[in-house]
């Protein structure tokens, strides 16, 4: 689908602002935070995970896990495609029993993928609790979602699409909200 | 990152798929290698679809590869037994698919000892047919998990040297395994005795070796074949003996080889007749890897087709 820019909502200092805001939080939240794993959700996901994680280790000299999880195997959605959805690679190295999860992702929209990310979860183990952090929650959930942790409330119409575009697959990091062409 | 594209109804053999085919393939059974590593060996992906499993022919490998494959995706497998079967009873081959589908499965993996008979089926059928193994035709699904385990331990699939050793005649294994690696540009050397490897195969863009020291030089994977006494191998040399004396790979021929050489077969091995044991033990040998990875890859084959081409009945 052809899309143009719509708005340019944030630039590399406010994220890199967004950013450390949402690391205090989670770890304002989390008196234990030796306890803590953070789990990324493919693709884009895992690297706001490892920004929070690397921003974690400046704040307080902690190190913690970092996971990576691929939800297509439990979307909702498998049998509606005319091509079956690329899987991609699942890698936690660590077990979730009795952890506390942040899940982590770039943006929640219909809460759809946070659904399946959890189910995909709880097969690989019992953690201790579940929280959700995601850099822009754009609205229009399906789901009784909620983000614990949010960068940014962006509210959006729903033939938009919000794009958080980061150094390490763009080259730079700004968030933007794209249009179909021709609105 | 790029979507991958894979718009196959089948898997009837190597011959029809594109490199990019082959990339997303074994990209796919990289990502399912993570789930035979968990505890809970499972994932929803194909809940609510039936595998159908229609062996004609021997096999407790293939069969229970794609078994385990299907059930860790959650789909249904019914394993449907050709000797206590109707086609017994003299049902033909079409007659016993299509009742099969009337049930409406979404995949059917055929082995059968008659080439082509998967392709036959895509003919009439409403499945998405995957090839298990035709006669002396093709066994796409092997040569995809040998590639899986090359690229595992030579970290490449390209610029690379493969010899094959043993009855390439007959095997389908070799066919499927040229194909491939002629299509992603590697040197193909095939060795046996003249009989069992037909200078024919030269134009499938390998070279053909009467002396295996030749043959395995410098290659980075060594393909041994099992002399398959049961199709009548015997008859193509004079005996085992001699067979075994020049065509069996020993850890001196082997050390002809490039140092990172792997040992591959495609299993079961005859011991001491193609392969020295303690070869077949030995730390290049990659044969249990090649059996984990045969899961990994019929995975993602069941996942990547989607079943259902046409409508189903009503």
């Amino acid at each position: 689908m052809d899309e143009k820019i719509k708005a340019k909502i944030m630039d590399d200092k406010k994220m890199k602002r967004t950013f450390q805001r949402l690391a205090m939080e989670i770890l304002e939240q989390n008196r234990e935070a030796e306890n803590l794993v953070l789990i990324g959700i493919q693709t884009r996901g895992v690297h706001v995970a490892r920004r929070i994680q690397q921003l974690v280790k400046e704040l307080e000299n902690i190190e913690i896990p970092l996971g990576i999880l691929d939800i297509t195997m439990f979307r909702d959605d498998l049998h509606k495609h005319e091509q079956q959805p690329a899987v991609k690679k699942t890698q936690i190295d660590f077990s979730i029993e009795d952890r506390d999860i942040i899940l982590i992702d770039d943006v929640v929209f219909t809460g759809r993928t946070i659904r399946a990310a959890m189910d995909s979860i709880f097969e690989l183990g019992r953690p201790a609790s579940v929280q959700l952090a995601v850099f822009i929650d754009r609205g229009h959930r399906e789901m009784p979602i909620s983000p614990d942790f949010k960068g940014k409330y962006l509210p959006t119409s729903r033939r938009e699409r919000v794009k958080v575009m980061l150094q390490e697959i763009d080259g730079k990091d700004q968030v933007l909200i794209m249009e179909p062409k021709g609105f | 990152m790029k979507e991958r594209t894979f718009r196959q109804d089948h898997l009837l053999g190597i011959e029809q798929l594109s490199v990019g085919d082959i990339e997303t393939i074994l990209e796919t059974a990289e990502a399912f290698i993570e789930v035979s590593s968990r505890e809970v060996k499972k994932v929803p992906a194909l809940k609510g679809k039936t595998v159908v499993n229609l062996f004609f022919e021997n096999s407790t490998r293939t069969r229970s590869s794609f078994e385990i494959a299907a059930k860790r995706l959650s789909a249904d497998l019914i394993n449907f037994n050709s000797s206590i079967s109707s086609l017994k009873k003299g049902e033909t081959l079409k007659d016993t698919v299509l009742t099969l589908e009337a049930m409406n499965p979404h995949i059917i993996v055929i082995r059968h000892s008659a080439s082509g008979s998967p392709h036959y089926l895509t003919t009439f059928a409403r499945s998405s047919i995957v090839n298990a193994g035709d006669g002396f035709h093709e066994h796409p699904t092997q040569a995809l998990l040998d590639a899986l385990t090359i690229q595992q331990r030579l970290k490449t699939l390209r610029g690379l040297k493969i010899a094959i050793v043993g009855d390439i005649l007959h095997s389908r294994v070799a066919r499927s395994n040229i194909l491939l690696h002629h299509k992603l540009g590697n040197e193909i050397a095939l060795i046996g005795p003249p009989s069992l490897v037909p200078l024919e195969f030269e134009k499938m863009g390998a070279r053909v070796h009467y002396d295996i020291r030749r043959g395995v030089k410098d290659a980075d994977v060594v393909m041994m074949l099992r002399v398959q006494e049961e199709r009548g191998a015997k008859n193509y040399f004079p005996s085992i003996r001699e067979y075994r004396n020049r065509f069996a790979i020993n850890r001196e021929i082997f050390a002809l080889a490039k140092k990172s050489a792997i040992l591959m077969h495609p299993g079961p091995i005859n011991r001491d007749v193609e392969i020295e044991t303690s070869m077949a033990d030995g730390e290049h040998s990659v044969i249990l890897q090649q059996v984990t990875n045969g899961i990994a890859v019929r995975m993602a084959v069941l996942y990547l087709l989607k079943g259902e081409i046409h409508e189903a009945l009503n």
